[in-house]
Parts: structure tokens; sequence; C-alpha cells
């Protein structure tokens, strides 16, 4: 086993699977020489040149787009936008083309792509270069949409999007990139299924829904009220869309009680979709409302120190939550 | 526009017969679709009748099958002349079991033929653009021996999607055409109110590649505009636009009144230059076409509507349960 951080497992999925597969090869700005803005390219330009690490014209939708057109002939793009918030002027090429594929020539054609995106804040990044995008990708069918929050999920699901027959939204939580340690097998293959999420602390008091940079939190908050006597068992997510509802279902079964948290704003969130789910399907295991801890409804973070800790989710706030719901 | 000089001599006499034939099966095929419209038996069209020469001259420059082609919807004769039969459109048309562009999930003329490249597009325009880069991308990467063709509107070369396409393209010196059909209408709205410039193929010189403006009307003209064009793609030229000027003598789709935006005189005057009646009339005066052989190809043409009519009537209509699939790639039934 060898500690690395999440951007690394990043790169070692990238360049493990550029070795793999010669139909593998990434597209995006400043992924080449510069090896991305964040470095997870680092050195793959380098290592397998400028046909297989290419440097887009600074145009994000022509980033999807083109990665499409390669995906149709039978390459495996794997497609870099260089934030989050970049990503609308590719909604189009995502949405209606990326994801309607298969679905609209009858299975005929396939778009088999990683569209990888560093998102969420809490670096000083205003509100261009801070938001989360999930909920307006997992509302797409025809999309996978994946969150890691560990170097070993970043490169074991990396690795599985890139073999993956479909348009997979490979979210990144890049405040995590190199905050982010972990262990990571150096002498086997690591691939991580797309769909299953993961109990990452068992608990009997309620149930801790999170994924990315979120899940960090949630494991502080987690280990903090522990020492309160409330025992918290948290779920990372990993895959928001197909979201595993065993998973979901069986933990708030044992537990009673629901917390689901994420960065995102609140309103029509990706913890709307939980919380129905809750709704539906475990209304008789539920000794309290479902609970949502999320980004507040304004339009994205604001720049200025005191004004994005207002906005930010962290280990104290979800802390709070958690104390508040246990007691009900 | 290029000089209007008569390559007709050019080409054998049994290929300028085969463009007519194309022509007329695709007008007749068209003009039957109007008339099952009008009828209420169908929902919807969008006809390609006045662009006929500039469709079956590109697809004849092109190796059919082993080319890719990325298309719009306005592309009904360009479609015919890859391999594409009536019979397929009909079902389409119906929204019929099997009809293969989609399995009758999209409106017709939303072309999908894997067997021929043709590849599957939406109804937002210009969309198809970038795709056409990347295949042309991905064939220089893998080093293979085709070229792209993809089609589009005047009015669509508005988006910034066609844009982005065409520089990606003109950056890497990727083997694809961008084919213009300019019929100078957007719908309704004037080519003058879509760009300042006089010819689509003006953009190109702000884009770094070649650009030609070609008369679209003249399927022999258009084969070799296209046959240059895919040439230099062919052998590492890079990408071109061949802009062809053309007709389009209908309203935009079946739910569109063009008596709001242009006079009758103006449809007249577009009638009296029919692409079909053009081609008839030089294929005639060569001695290519004889009066019997015309009788025979519109008599072949009308069996073979019909033929495609009947067929797509009598065929079923999807199961209910196909709506549900195949929504993720390991839905597909086939594999």
């Amino acid at each position: 086993m060898t500690e690395m951080t999440l951007i690394e497992g990043l790169r070692q999925a990238m360049d493990e699977e550029l070795e793999r597969d010669e139909r593998v090869f990434i597209v995006g700005q400043d992924v080449g020489p510069r090896g991305g803005v964040f470095r997870a390219t680092q050195g793959l330009y380098e290592k397998y040149g400028e046909d297989r690490v290419v440097d887009s014209p600074l145009a994000e939708l022509s980033i999807i787009g083109i990665g499409i057109g390669t995906a149709l002939y039978g390459m495996r793009p794997i497609c870099e936008i260089q934030f989050a918030d970049f990503i609308y002027p590719a909604f189009n090429q995502i949405v209606s083309e990326a994801a309607r594929m298969c679905y609209r020539s009858g299975g005929e054609w396939i778009a088999p792509m990683v569209i990888r995106v560093p998102y969420g804040g809490g670096i000083g990044g205003g509100l261009y270069h801070s938001q989360s995008i999930e909920a307006f990708f997992a509302h797409v069918p025809g999309l996978k949409v994946v969150v890691p929050s560990t170097p070993y999920d970043a490169k074991g699901l990396l690795k599985s999007a890139v073999r993956d027959p479909n348009p997979v939204i490979f979210l990144e939580p890049k405040k995590g990139y190199r905050l982010i340690r972990g262990e990571v097998p150096e002498d086997e293959e690591v691939l991580v299924p797309i769909g299953p999420g993961r109990i990452s602390r068992e608990g009997t008091d309620l149930t801790l829904f999170a994924y990315g940079m979120m899940h960090h939190y949630a494991m502080e908050a987690a280990e903090r009220v522990a020492q309160e006597g409330i025992d918290v068992e948290v779920v990372d997510l990993r895959t928001l869309k197909p979201v595993d509802r065993e998973t979901v279902l069986a933990s708030v079964a044992k537990t009673g009680k629901a917390l689901i948290v994420h960065e995102d704003n609140l309103t029509g969130g990706y913890g709307a979709e939980i919380a129905a789910i809750l709704a539906e399907e475990a209304f008789a295991d539920l000794d309290a409302p479902v609970r949502r801890l999320a980004g507040p409804d304004v339009p994205a973070m604001p720049f200025s120190h005191p004004l994005q800790d207002w906005f930010m989710l962290d280990a104290d706030k979800i802390a709070d939550a958690i104390r508040e719901l246990a007691a009900y | 526009m290029e000089a209007q000089e008569d390559l007709q001599v050019d080409l054998k006499p049994e290929t300028l017969l085969e463009m007519y034939w194309l022509m007329v099966l695709s007008r007749r095929l068209d003009e039957r679709t109007w008339v099952l419209h009008r009828q209420g038996k169908i929902a919807f069209h969008i006809s390609s009748i006045g662009h006929e020469a500039a469709q079956v001259g590109a697809a004849m420059a092109l190796r059919r099958g082993q080319d890719w082609v990325v298309p719009y919807y306005r592309d009904l004769a360009m479609m015919l002349a890859l391999g594409f039969t009536p019979k397929e459109f009909m079902l389409g048309v119906m929204g019929k079991k099997g009809e293969p562009n989609s399995g009758a999930r999209q409106m017709p003329s939303h072309w999908s033929i894997r067997r021929l490249n043709i590849v599957s597009h939406s109804s937002v325009v210009a969309t198809q653009a970038p795709h056409a880069s990347g295949i042309a991308l991905a064939i220089k990467m893998r080093g293979d021996d085709a070229v792209v063709l993809t089609s589009i509107g005047e009015g669509s070369t508005a988006q910034g999607e066609w844009y982005e396409a065409v520089n990606w393209a003109a950056i890497h010196r990727l083997p694809v055409v961008f084919m213009v059909e300019n019929n100078l209408y957007a719908i309704s709205v004037r080519q003058e109110r879509q760009m300042a410039v006089e010819q689509v193929a003006d953009k190109a010189a702000g884009l770094g590649l070649p650009g030609v403006t070609v008369d679209g009307l003249d399927a022999p003209v258009v084969h070799r505009a296209i046959t240059e064009a895919v040439s230099r793609a062919r052998s590492g030229g890079g990408p071109t636009i061949v802009e062809t000027m053309v007709h389009r003598m209908t309203p935009h789709s079946s739910d569109d009144d063009d008596r709001s935006y242009r006079t009758r005189e103006e449809l007249e005057a577009l009638k009296a230059q029919d692409p079909l009646h053009l081609q008839r009339d030089k294929l005639m005066d060569m001695g290519v076409l004889s009066q019997d052989a015309e009788r025979e190809v519109q008599e072949r043409a009308k069996r073979e509507v019909e033929e495609a009519v009947d067929f797509a009537t009598r065929a079923p209509y999807p199961e209910v349960s196909e709506a549900s699939y195949p929504v993720y790639a390991e839905d597909r039934i086939d594999d």
C-alpha cells in the first residue's frame, strides 16, 4: 500500500488507462505540457505524446463535441472541463447529444466517454470557480454521475469510468485534490464499480449521506460527535446516477434517521432525490423527518473569506446538524 | 460563385443518369410525403425539395459506406444516394416499428444508419458539426483511410458550435468537408439577418481554411467541388467549406406557412429554376436521357414510392415497451 493524494490517484488511473488501451486519450484545456491547471495530467503529455494528450482551444463545448465524435468512431476520450463552472457552454452537447445518443439511435450509436470536472468551493474561487453541478446532470437519463471522495475510489472509479460504455460525468472535489490522502495498493489493479455506494463508517443512531468533499467533512463530524455518544453511520454515495437504492434504504432501515449533506444549493439539489426515495420507500423505518444540510439558495459561492465561510459547509456545521437530528 | 461551365461531359453517362434517378426518386418520395401529411395520415414532414442536386452530387463524391457522413434533417436525397431506401424512409415518416434511424423514437428525417456510416443527429442545429470534427480527429489518430462529410443549413452556421467545429478542423487539418446548403432562409429569416458576409464560404477566411461557393442546382458542379474537397481532406490537406446555393421550394416544414415571409412571385421564380428540370433538360440535350428513359425513370420512381407507402402503412407500430430503452449502452438488445 502507498499513501497518496486524491489527485495522484486520478493521475495514476489515467496513466494506467492510457497504457492499457490505445483508444483512450485526453482532451481539454492546458492538459498538455502544462499538465492541467490542477496538474491532474502532469507528465502524461511527455509520456504519451500530443496525439494522446490533446490541448483544446478555449472552447468548452468543443471539448465535449469533439469527444463525442471520437467516441462514435470507437475512441475512449477523457474530456477535462477545467472548472465545473465552465461546463455550461457544453451542456447542450452533454445533455442533448451524449446522453441521448444511445436512446435516439435505438442503440446503434453510443458515446462512451469520461467528462472529468473539478467542482466545489472553499478555495477562494468566488462565483465562477466554486460551483457544484451534480443536480443538473443527475437529472439526465443516459448519463452516469460519479463523485469519488478518497484516493482509492478516485483511482478505481476513474478507471471504471474509462471502461464504461456510456458518458460518465466524473466530478472531482478539487478542494480535496491534495488535502485528502489515503492508501492505494500498488501491486494490484484498482477498479471500483460504478453504482454501489459505500458504508464508510458503521453506526446505529442516524445515517449521514454525503459524497465528494462533504464526505470528508462528514467523517470528521461523525468522529467528533462520537465522543459525545452519537453513533453515526456514514454512507459515501460515490455514484449519484444510478444511485445505490439498496444501500440507502438498508442503512436507514437500521438507523431510522437520515441526514443528507451537499455543498450544492438546497432547492432541487441532489439531496431531494435521496429524501424522496426515503419518503417513498422507507417511511415506516423513519423515526424522524429526513433532514438536508446544503448550500444556501444564493446564485453561487461569494469570494470574500467570511462570505465564503457563510456559504461553505464544514465539519462544524455538519456536527451541529447531526446533534439536532439525533436529539429528535 | 464558380463559373457556370458545363461539367456534365466529365462524368460518365451512367453516373449522370444515376444522379438524375436519385433526384427524381427523392422528389417523388418527398412530394408523396407532403400528400400524406395533407391527408392527415402523418404528423410531420421536413422537405428537401430544391436541395436534391446538391445532395446527390455531394454523396456521389464519397466512397459510400467507407467515408463518414454527419448530416442534418433536410438531407433526404443525400440519404437515398448513400443507400437509404424509400421503405426505410416511409417507416420513419409513419413512426413504425423497426424504423432504422431511431426505432421511431426521433421525428422523421433525423438520420442515423450505422451500416452506411451515417451518424445520428438531433434537432438542435449545428450540434452535429463538432461530432464531424471529432470523427475526423479519430480517423487521423488511427491513421485510417476515410473522410467525413457534414452538412448544415446556412442559418445554422450562426451557431457557435459550427465555428468551434470548423476551428478544430482547421487547427488540426482534419479530413472533413463542411458542406453548407444555402437556401437563403432559416425558417423565415433571410440570410442578411443571419450573417454580414455575402457568402457562408467567406467565413472560411476567418477560420483559416479554404471556402468555395458553388451552384447547388447543378449536381455535377457540386460533385466536382466536393470531390476536390474530399481529395484535399484525404491527402492531409485539411478541411474545406463547400457552400452550395440551393432553393428551398417548400415551407420550412409541414408546420410552417411561408406566405407570411416570402412572396408567391419569389417562390415562382425559384420553381422556374427547379434543379430536377435543369438536370433533365441538360441530359436530354446531351442525348443521355431519352423521352422513353425519362418516362421509365418517372414510372419506376412512382412505383418504388407507392411500394414504400404500402409497406410502411402495413407495418406495425413499435411495442410500447420499446419506449423504455436503450437508455444506457448496457440496455441494447443486440449485445
